[in-house]
């Protein structure tokens, strides 16, 4: 019963702080309204089981994502954003596009089969506690992928590097 | 035990909020903060699944998904960055310069 109320208030909270995230005029609370959103979702991980995906959902997410997204907010200019108009002029149509896509992804539901089951029964994590069941699956099946994962997030940082560095003369010249 | 399929509408509506916001927003920035909300509905979708499945694949796979976030939001406010400092402005719509 507790699990269903939990539920509930977490999917109310979810698709308010979307809707809300997603029309706001203030990109900072936009921002903000997303940081509750993570929050919650990061609750719906706890009763699915998954402690560890919470932990990162909080630690990566809202830790590191989203004031990465503060920190570029600031750096454009802010002041003229709250008195322009925050949609482009065909926003029916991909508000119509998008409930269409709601609508039929809902829809289909009834339609899908599960699959077979795999080898981690609930029992089974419990017992060897969420974090060392995630660590002995990914570092055996799922090594080359993490590997490469590894090499994605290299990637990321030189690209942020090259993107973000002055690369004018003047710059040079005064040092 | 709540049925699977609460939570898989839930993550549909957040992607249709996604997708939405993608759609209708004009500031770049705000656009990958919707592409954060769909990668999140995909996230949900993947966990629930994993769950119902007595599976972990779907964790493990959520979980490089959470990587791929993270360097898409770097590589996407640098290039937000950028374009701010050619162009002064983060809407999409007045970056038009390949129109015909």
């Amino acid at each position: 019963m507790f699990t269903y109320l939990f539920f509930l208030y977490c999917a109310v909270m979810i698709v308010g702080t979307g809707l809300l995230a997603i029309t706001m005029r203030n990109p900072v609370h936009a921002v903000l309204m997303v940081l509750v959103l993570f929050f919650h979702m990061a609750g719906l991980y706890l009763i699915l089981g998954a402690e560890f995906l919470a932990a990162v959902q909080i630690i990566v997410y809202a830790g590191a994502i989203l004031v990465l997204y503060l920190f570029v907010l600031f750096l454009v200019s802010l002041r003229d954003e709250v008195k322009m108009d925050r949609f482009v002029t065909s926003a029916w149509l991909g508000r119509i596009i998008s409930v269409g896509l709601g609508v039929s992804l809902i829809a289909m539901l009834p339609t899908f089969v599960l699959g077979q089951k795999g080898h981690w029964p609930m029992a089974e994590v419990i017992k060897a506690t969420h974090t060392k069941a995630l660590g002995m699956e990914m570092y055996t099946s799922y090594i080359l992928p993490f590997e490469i994962a590894g090499l994605i997030l290299l990637i990321a940082v030189i690209g942020g590097l090259v993107l973000a560095k002055h690369d004018t003369p003047t710059t040079i010249e005064k040092s | 035990m709540i049925p699977l399929s609460w939570y898989m509408s839930l993550s549909a509506i957040l992607f249709a909020i996604g997708v939405c916001g993608f759609l209708t927003r004009r500031n770049l920035i705000m656009m990958f903060l919707s592409i954060e909300l769909m990668l999140n509905a995909v996230n949900l979708n993947m966990v629930a699944l994993s769950h119902y499945l007595d599976s972990m694949r779907g964790q493990v796979f959520t979980f490089f998904i959470i990587t791929v976030a993270a360097a898409e939001a770097a590589i996407g406010l640098g290039i937000a960055i950028t374009l701010y400092r050619s162009r002064k402005t983060v809407h999409v719509d007045e970056v038009n310069q390949l129109k015909g």
